[in-house]
């Protein structure tokens, strides 16, 4: 059984002031994640990445569609024992401290006294909260932010954690531990949903991932599945040669460059052979630099499909219209 | 359930207490001091009389300000800023967060009403023994009038209606406009009575039975004010006050409840 369930989930907003229009921000979405898996929810910005994330903590209620997890509907109290959120962006209570914020919602969790503590001072160490943690949360920069809004997610050792844009804000080391962090919870057994649009780290740490577009889910599957790891084609780069053999290699170049004084970047088809290209090329004083095989990387895969579910989906979000 | 919303409760006193609401108590001291004495340099016999007014309508006064100013934001703020994002995601059901947050303010309100009851008391018995003949001739009533309880005890459950109303409006409304109905509907709630009796001076039905509905359905503020009895040394019967602290409490929860309601269906976009 999937630990995250969701099936035809639909959102409308009322928009306009006067006359009300239904505005479809979420279009029978339908997706499943495994227990243990680290699923990534790509999108471009207002793609309904959000909406679906805040769907699932029961903060706005979907017009239609059935959402559960770990077996329950998603609003179950009792599911929300067993899971973690951080918002996007997230703004917490600036008069208390990191600490102090920790052991209320340690608190809520029906943690009580020193546990309470103890679970916060080892949840600040392990985002790299130290000697801060003291101080109020209004002087918080967003990376410090980020990084308390991750630690109060894992308070209670949850089952499913759900991070909208986690890496947000975050400088390079920031999101360097907060990979590290999304590993070490894959291998305690935690599945991971998180939203982003950072397709590096999706790439980096994701067993599944989900694409949506303007509302509507328009892939899904294991990145071994989507990217399929195919050569689509070769780059070789080669000095020391002139434009007569470039001639001779032909129609196998789909484009050359010339990146320096006899230096070339020669692009070639996936069908041909790279070791007879190079051979043509030989000449007294022609050195290859490098021979490089051209994959699809999830930035190609996420670019075609935003390209083609924004073609398909260009008739408008506003239901009903057209 | 319980232990939930105690925790809301008391975390929305901290942040009272850390965004220094409590000074107004602070104010609510000099004014009493410099009050009395002031006054026992202008006026002959009435200082005790107008001591306990001066302190019976500033604890109001400063109690309705925090009620209204707090209650508005008590909800608003946290949607605005999205920290109820954070909460709300937790095993905390929407109506255990909203009966916190009334909860919170109402323990604020009556720290600081017990304080200023307190300093009211301090600065009577100050003034008593520094001025045996004016504690004398202060026939009316005696100088540390029990009965003064009484009358903190109707402010109080006022401050907790203001509170209720408030935080309805906090619930789907703007500060600025939340404020402007709880202000609105104080005011209102102190003429509700001749609300009642409009038919005396308007020939229409329609709007005298208008009128006569409004005054069942708004609040009555003025029942609560017994001021003026109590400085007097005038018995407030315990029936009376039961029953108007009674009426108060009732209507709160009645707030309360539609406050749950409305914020249980809202959609934080």
């Amino acid at each position: 059984m999937p630990e995250v369930d969701i099936e035809g989930l639909t959102k409308d907003y009322a928009i306009g002031f006067w006359r009300k229009r239904p505005y479809r921000a979420l279009d029978g979405v339908t997706l499943q994640v495994g227990a243990g898996e680290v699923f990534g929810f790509l999108g471009p910005n207002g793609a309904g990445k959000t909406t679906t994330l805040k769907l699932l903590m029961q903060l706005i209620y979907p017009t239609s569609g059935r959402m559960s997890i770990l077996g329950r509907p998603a609003g179950d109290i009792e599911v929300r024992r067993r899971i973690g959120y951080l918002p996007e962006a997230p703004y917490f209570y600036d008069h208390l401290t990191a600490e102090e914020l920790l052991i209320y919602v340690a608190g809520v969790f029906g943690l009580r006294g020193e546990e309470r503590r103890r679970r916060a001072a080892a949840l600040l160490d392990r985002v790299g909260i130290g000697g801060e943690r003291r101080l109020p949360l209004r002087r918080f920069s967003k990376g410090m932010l980020q990084r308390v809004g991750l630690a109060q997610a894992l308070v209670n050792q949850p089952d499913v954690v759900f991070l909208d844009e986690p890496m947000s804000g975050l400088d390079p080391l920031g999101r360097r531990d907060v990979r590290t962090l999304i590993l070490e919870l894959r291998d305690r057994g935690c599945t991971v949903f998180f939203s982003s649009h950072i397709l590096s780290d999706a790439e980096t740490l994701c067993s599944r991932v989900g694409v949506i577009v303007a509302g509507r889910m328009v892939a899904s599957g294991r990145l071994t599945d989507i990217l399929a790891f195919e050569v689509t084609g070769w780059e070789l780069v080669m000095s020391g040669i002139d434009a007569d053999a470039l001639r001779a290699i032909g129609d196998t170049a789909l484009r050359t460059t010339c990146i320096g004084e006899g230096r070339f970047a020669i692009e070639l088809k996936p069908e041909c052979e790279p070791e007879r290209v190079i051979a043509a090329l030989r000449a007294p004083g022609a050195t290859l630099v490098s021979l490089t095989p051209i994959r699809k990387t999830l930035e190609d895969f996420f670019v075609e499909q935003v390209r083609a579910g924004h073609a398909s989906l260009a008739a408008g979000r506003v239901v009903g219209e057209g | 359930m319980a232990r939930i919303v105690g925790l809301v409760a008391y975390h929305v006193f901290k942040e009272s207490v850390r965004d220094k609401v409590l000074y107004n108590l602070v104010a609510f001291a000099i004014l009493l001091i410099a009050a009395s004495y002031l006054i026992g340099q202008l006026t002959a016999g009435q200082d005790i009389k107008i001591i306990k007014d001066l302190g019976l309508s500033a604890s109001a006064v400063f109690g309705l300000f925090i009620a209204i100013f707090i209650g508005v934001g008590l909800v608003w703020k946290e949607v605005d800023r999205r920290s109820v994002y954070n909460l709300l995601s937790k095993p905390i059901r929407r109506h255990w967060f909203v009966a916190g947050k009334f909860i919170g303010l109402v323990l604020t309100l009556a720290v600081n009403l017990a304080a200023m009851a307190g300093a009211l008391y301090g600065v009577l018995a100050v003034m008593a023994w520094s001025q045996p003949a004016l504690a004398k001739a202060s026939i009316e009533a005696p100088v540390l009038d029990p009965r003064l309880l009484a009358a903190f005890l109707l402010i109080f459950v006022q401050l907790v209606l203001v509170t209720a109303i408030a935080l309805f409006f906090s619930t789907f409304s703007s500060p600025m406009l939340s404020a402007a109905f709880a202000f609105g509907l104080y005011i209102v709630g102190h003429f509700t009575a001749d609300l009642a009796h409009f038919e005396s001076v308007v020939d229409s039905k329609v709007a005298a039975w208008v009128a006569k509905a409004l005054s069942y359905l708004l609040p009555n503020f003025s029942s609560f004010d017994v001021k003026a009895a109590v400085v007097h040394g005038q018995d407030v019967a315990v029936g009376y006050v039961a029953l108007t602290a009674g009426y108060g409490l009732l209507y709160s929860a009645a707030l309360l409840g539609l406050a749950m309601l409305v914020f249980g269906r809202r959609d934080f976009k």
